[in-house]
């Protein structure tokens, strides 16, 4: 398939392989901040085939998984409340709260829709104009433009009844808050291909500035992984730290300038709860003045819901598991009673998390010495 | 006639005669149906068959879908879980939940679509039932058929019978029918060429029969995809089932659309696939078998069955890694990012 086959091919790959196990004379532990890499990671066996020096730790890059407690206890009572329709990214649909799921709910009599784009929602609200249609805005600078359009749609055409929780999240400022911890040690970061296209290479130029350490923006399939492992390495061992940006088929300098004006009229920073990392300075995104008209918070406090005390899992790790300070199976729960069936933590559920990649895939490690 | 379907329709009165006479039974027409008894007579089994009895429920939204509609799906459905175990099949029964309000002109299509299925799998729909509930209490159209086959003499299929050494064979590529499906949903307005692959495998199976009748195990990877069916058997036969990656066939605009949702097309559902288990020895006459066959030209051996770690599906990768393949757990839903 023209521009997947390409980047699975095997003999680049074990050349890559070879120039990796080359190049790293010591250990070398980098952060994979995007669960989309974790997954590729995995689903490919990248991690059976590369040498030991390298570990790769995952990181908090699970919209879904972020998201805390609490904020999802009040999207799940959102969509309880009458003549509200919550619209939902499928990620979301599982991730248990502290009383249930939104597929929980659904089974329950809510109306909650399962959506592929933020255009859908807008959709739903205008086939349903007795009915307020709440966008559950959950998602990293990839998706957010798209809600932004949305709502910048939904003024053009007045629509009353619409409105966004927005949970939005900013990858910068967490990576920043996991690196000033210093909790885990880090060599290098594999900078999430995705979310570069819409902020630009540059946006990770803190990282060698701050911090000291190489970055590389790097695409999701397993040759683009492996020549940002190899450049990270390289890096490394020469005692250099700058940002490369190995998915110049996407990824520019700048980023999409039209996406980030876009964000920039419809959303203001603000400090957003992180589950894992807990309140981050300016990490989350909320409506700015023009359109809080569609904010679904008012509805949230008209209602009393605006204070829910959220129950965290108990023994649950997802939040250590988002910095990278524990893997998977160093958590208690993993496997023997969170299993992606019967959710524990939001790890566990997603796509995206760790666990459940972890969960899916890590039978395979034992395999490493056949391979 | 009305041109929607009304509570009356479900009565058992007089618009129910109407229907069954207009619609059901000029479509279905056959000498097991046209008695109009309450229950069909079936002929009897060939010497040393043995009867096989199957049902299944079928609910799809949208009721029409490139490739097919909820009508094909049903017959296709139940003549499939007969083939799987060798049956060639008798008769088929069709129970319809119609919602009131459904079009009369979407029913009819759906019967005619059901007709034309069962004649390409050479099977008499002999006996039915139709029942009508309040707007809201179904979506459109809910059918349940049953299907009666017969188990020639000397074949013995079970999910059970997988041995180590045996060959794994797939008839043709994977995730068009759920693909299909989900490109039409509510939402996903996808322009990508997808077809669903519903069609009856009885004459496939046959062939492969002709082929030679030692095939240990068919199974059809619908619901859950590859992935799963393969741990079902994996689990049933207590071996272990290993994949070559680079061996199955996916077509481009499935493998396109389902990197694009973040779907993987082995846990995706398909309606005119087969897995076939057979012994080392025979996978090439049946693979030429398969191959033969308008709905096996795309036939691949993609794996092996090892004695290994009971109940484990595990996939070598194209880059040489190998990965677990678990069941699906949950429903298929697209990612977020």
């Amino acid at each position: 398939m023209k521009y997947v086959d390409e980047f699975r091919d095997p003999a680049p790959a074990q050349a890559l392989l070879a120039r990796i196990g080359r190049a790293a004379r010591r250990p070398i532990r980098l952060m994979e901040f995007c669960g989309t890499h974790t997954h590729a990671i995995f689903h490919h066996g990248l991690r059976q085939l590369l040498p030991p020096q390298v570990t790769l730790l995952s990181g908090p890059g699970c919209p879904v998984c972020v998201t805390a407690a609490g904020d999802l206890d009040r999207a799940i009572s959102l969509a309880g409340l009458p003549g509200v329709t919550l619209a939902t990214f499928g990620d979301m649909m599982r991730v248990p709260g502290s009383h249930g799921s939104l597929q929980a709910a659904r089974a329950g009599g809510a109306d909650v829709r399962v959506i592929y784009s933020s255009l859908d929602a807008l959709d739903l609200a205008r086939r349903n104009p007795e009915r307020t249609v709440i966008l559950l805005g959950v998602g990293f600078e990839t998706t957010t433009p798209t809600v932004a359009a949305a709502l910048v749609q939904a003024a053009t055409e007045g629509l009353t009844n619409f409105r966004v929780y927005a949970l939005h999240k900013l990858t910068p400022p967490a990576t920043a808050a996991i690196l000033q911890a210093g909790e885990v040690a880090l060599d290098g970061i594999l900078a999430p291909g995705h979310v570069s296209t819409i902020i630009g290479a540059d946006a990770w130029q803190f990282v060698p500035r701050q911090f000291g350490l190489p970055v590389t923006v790097a695409g999701f399939e397993p040759l683009d992984i492996l020549q940002a492992i190899a450049d990270l390495v390289e890096q490394h061992e020469a005692g250099r730290a700058a940002v490369h940006n190995l998915y110049p088929r996407v990824v520019r300098p700048g980023g999409n300038p039209t996406a980030l004006a876009l964000m920039a009229r419809v959303f203001t920073p603000a400090v957003a709860d992180w589950r894992g990392l807990g309140e981050v300075p300016a990490s989350g995104l909320v409506l700015a003045e023009e359109f809080r008209r569609f904010d679904a918070w008012p509805l949230l406090v008209e209602h009393g819901l605006d204070r829910i005390q959220a129950r965290e899992p108990a023994s649950c790790r997802c939040g250590d598991v988002l910095r990278g300070a524990v893997a998977p199976p160093q958590c208690p729960l993993f496997g023997r009673v969170c299993t992606p069936e019967r959710p524990i933590g939001p790890c566990m559920v997603s796509s995206e998390g760790s666990c459940a990649a972890y969960y899916r895939y890590a039978d395979a490690v034992p395999e490493r010495k056949d391979s | 006639m009305n041109d929607c379907i009304l509570l009356a329709h479900g009565s058992g009165g007089r618009l129910s005669h109407e229907l069954i006479e207009q619609v059901f039974a000029p479509a279905f027409h056959n000498p097991l149906l046209a008695r109009m008894d309450d229950s069909a007579v079936l002929p009897t089994l060939p010497p040393g068959a043995r009867p096989a009895l199957t049902t299944d429920a079928y609910v799809v939204q949208p009721l029409f879908f490139p490739g097919g509609d909820i009508g094909r799906l049903a017959v296709c459905g139940t003549v499939n879980d007969l083939a799987m175990l060798g049956a060639q099949p008798l008769a088929l029964s069709a129970a319809f939940v119609l919602e009131e309000g459904l079009p009369l002109p979407d029913l009819q299509r759906i019967v005619a679509s059901m007709a034309k299925a069962a004649a390409e799998a050479g099977v008499p729909i002999a006996t039915g039932d139709t029942k009508v509930v309040e707007h809201g209490q179904a979506d459109g159209c809910f059918i349940t058929t049953a299907g009666i086959g017969a188990i020639p003499a000397g074949v013995d299929l079970s999910g059970a019978n997988a041995r180590p050494g045996d060959a794994v064979l797939l008839s043709g590529t994977l995730g068009d029918h759920g693909l299909a499906i989900m490109s039409q949903r509510e939402g996903l307005r996808f322009e990508a060429p997808l077809a669903s692959d519903v069609a009856p495998l009885n004459g496939l199976v046959r062939q492969m029969l002709e082929a030679t009748p030692r095939i240990h195990t068919l199974r059809d990877p619908t619901r859950g995809g590859l992935a799963t069916t393969l741990n079902e058997i994996a689990a049933q036969s207590g071996v272990e089932i290993v994949l070559e990656e680079s061996a199955v066939p996916i077509r481009p605009a499935v493998q396109g659309l389902a990197e694009l949702l973040g779907l993987d097309p082995l846990y995706v559902a398909n309606e005119g696939k087969l897995i076939a288990i057979v012994p080392e020895p025979d996978a090439g006459a049946v693979l030429a078998a398969m191959r033969a066959h308008p709905l096996g030209q795309d036939a691949a051996i993609i794996g092996r069955v090892q004695a290994g770690r009971s109940g484990r599906v595990s996939l070598h990768t194209v880059l040489g890694a190998h990965r677990i393949l678990d069941m699906l757990s949950g429903e298929l839903l697209p990612r977020i990012c």
